[in-house]
């Protein structure tokens, strides 16, 4: 079985749940190497390690990160050139997508990006997208190179399996031309202690029904386990950051469970999270577009069922 | 300063969109718009223009319809327009897409390229990556502020872990996100004016681009099938009497979300 390269997504040595789940996928396809580019493989080694990574090829110069995508798709080039790998899985979030289609450029190779979910068949993976707002699923194989593939969060369950994990640390050169994008200052995110949005099995996300007020989406969010998420039109008012925008220009999210509160789902914003198993949403008008998509809707006000429902479902766990 | 947008002529996004038999979106039943985010790459070429001196091109590549994208760009405030019209490009992957555009940015000339942060339709937010690689020039993309300082580019990214700034020597090919600026309308003054801005045309062996290096046949990827989605089961709709908390409960509970 092939070599399959999955470039894995960490802050500073976490994995992120995508890389489990781009290991499991890589499982089905060949025989899974993990590449780990920067600093914090001490706390990356035991993720990489349970969810089956046969090999984990370690990146850590610190010019592989003090730029933007550039030197970390030479670096991708290069290993792709030594591994002769039967496909490269990338996670579909700006740097990966960016990485992988210069990658493609680079090597000669068709990309597909943001794929639900990859399949081994005759000729190579076969993937699966969601195009048009979700309105179409496509079937796409690649024709030329090696197969370069970004896979959306929560395409698929990861699943534990011991891998060997032997480690070899990769140099890679990194030329001037690579080097052009300096990112010359860096602020760090407050975490909100909520699972990440895109990752998360349940997202509670208010627009501008929430009035500006989103103790009740928030409450909801906590009391679910979920993270919150935000209408551009809430993000526009300044009500929530733009990093919590669900929808064509902020993120796409495909969780269990999506509860919309006095969001109206204007077509930007279903393209975001329409592919959400079970929709909730909580309208005072029964008319709202957001209804045509909901298993559960309430036509009501949103922070008047949301925080009866948070009340709730905290009493019951007491 | 020489800068030039890349502009996109898209389905419109809020009409029903679909395939043709050879697997390719189909771009003639519905009307077609200037890709919405587009518009956000021709504000910032024309601020930065207005900035500083210089001149804005826009470039598109597409059928015959695709001109409209040029004449809402030329509206909006664009000096000049560039569309390159084949035959051949028909079925085009990001890939060969980017090649066209790529060498018609070399014959025009550039020292800024603006890109939006995605098309509308195909949405895979990879031809400005793939035009600086093409190019050999610096990528700064998804900028939610941008400014140009003499030779320097300085845009802000709002990433997921951290805001950063970026900074790039020209030239350099940028792409604008929707937080960059505000689109103006075209005014009535930009839409007379803009009939009287000159308008090349190019096709394939101007650019010295082979008929079979793009089109459908040429692309390293490959559409096998497609399907619409079945549209949702029609849910549950309970109008809240002061009970609706309770069976919204309810429902997480069946569905195991509690
Ligand atoms: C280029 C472009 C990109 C875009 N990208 C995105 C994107 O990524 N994400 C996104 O979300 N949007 C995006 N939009 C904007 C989108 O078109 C809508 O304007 C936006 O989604 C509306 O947000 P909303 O539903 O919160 O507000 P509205 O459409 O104003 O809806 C508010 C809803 O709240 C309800 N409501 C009011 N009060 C209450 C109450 N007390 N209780 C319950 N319900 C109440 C109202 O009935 C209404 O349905 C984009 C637009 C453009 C042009
Ligand atoms: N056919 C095209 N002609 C001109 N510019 C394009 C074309 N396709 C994409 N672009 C540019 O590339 C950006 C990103 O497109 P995409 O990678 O398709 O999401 C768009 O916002 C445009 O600026």
């Amino acid at each position: 079985m092939g070599e399959i390269l999955v470039l894995v997504d960490h802050a500073d040595g976490v994995v992120r749940k995508t890389g489990a789940e781009l290991l499991t996928i890589a499982r089905r396809l060949g025989e899974p190497s993990a590449v780990f580019v920067g600093q914090g493989i001490d706390t990356a080694r035991e993720a990489l390690r349970r969810f089956g990574a046969a090999k984990v090829y370690v990146l850590d110069a610190p010019e592989l990160t003090d730029y933007l995508v550039a030197p970390k798709a030479e670096a991708l080039a290069q290993l792709v050139q030594q591994t002769s790998p039967a496909a490269v899985l990338l996670t579909s979030n700006v740097d990966g997508k960016e990485i992988a289609a210069r990658l493609a450029i680079k090597t000669g190779s068709g990309l597909i990006t943001d794929a639900v979910d990859v399949q081994p068949g005759p000729d190579g993976p076969v993937t699966t997208q969601s195009v048009f707002a979700g309105s179409y699923t496509v079937q796409a194989t690649v024709t030329s190179g090696t197969p370069i593939i970004t896979v959306k969060p929560n395409a698929t369950t990861p699943e534990p399996a011991e891998g060997a994990a032997v480690e070899e640390s990769v140099v890679v050169s990194v030329s001037d031309g690579a080097k052009k994008a300096r990112i010359v200052d860096r602020q760090p995110r407050e975490a909100s202690g909520r699972p990440e949005l895109t990752d998360a099995t349940v997202v509670v996300s208010g627009g501008r029904g929430t009035g500006g007020n989103f103790e009740s989406i928030e409450a909801l969010a906590d009391a679910l386990g979920g993270a919150v998420g935000a209408s551009r039109a809430a993000v526009d008012a300044g009500w929530y950051p733009h990093a919590y925008q669900v929808g064509q220009t902020g993120k796409t999210v495909s969780p269990q469970l999506y509860v919309a509160g006095g969001i109206s789902g204007a077509i930007q914003h279903r393209a975001g999270m329409q592919t959400s198993k079970t929709i909730v949403a909580v309208n005072k008008d029964e008319e709202a577009p957001i209804f045509e998509l909901v298993d559960f809707g309430v036509v009501g006000d949103v922070h008047t069922v949301l925080r009866a429902a948070a009340e709730k479902i905290q009493g019951r766990r007491a | 300063m020489k800068i030039v947008v890349c502009v996109k002529h898209v389905p419109d996004a809020t009409a029903a969109r679909s395939f043709l038999p050879d697997n390719t979106v189909d771009r003639a039943s519905v009307d077609g718009v200037l890709s919405e985010l587009d518009e956000y790459a021709v504000e910032a070429a024309l601020q930065i223009r207005d900035a500083g001196e210089g001149e804005v091109t826009a470039l598109t590549v597409g059928p015959e319809p695709a001109r409209a994208a040029l004449s809402k760009s030329l509206q909006m405030g664009a000096d000049a327009g560039v569309h390159v019209l084949d035959d051949a490009i028909h079925g085009s992957d990001a890939i060969g897409t980017s090649l066209v555009l790529a060498n018609a940015l070399q014959r025009i000339g550039f020292d800024l390229v603006v890109c939006g942060m995605a098309s509308t339709d195909g949405g895979m937010s990879v031809l400005a990556p793939m035009l600086a690689e093409r190019l050999g020039v610096a990528q700064v993309t998804y900028a939610a502020e941008v400014s140009v300082h003499g030779t320097t580019v300085r845009a802000r990214r709002d990433g997921d872990v951290a805001v950063e700034t970026v900074e790039a020597t020209l030239p350099v090919v940028l792409s604008v996100t929707d937080q960059a600026n505000e689109p103006r309308y075209p005014s009535f003054k930009g839409i007379m004016s803009a009939k009287k801005k000159p308008v090349e045309t190019l096709s394939l062996a101007d650019l010295g681009i082979g008929p079979s290096d793009v089109g459908l046949a040429a692309a390293w990827s490959q559409v096998e099938s497609y399907e619409a989605r079945p549209p949702r089961t029609a849910g549950t709709i309970v109008t809240d009497d002061g009970a609706a908390a309770d069976k919204l409960v309810e429902f997480l509970v069946a569905g195991k979300f509690v």
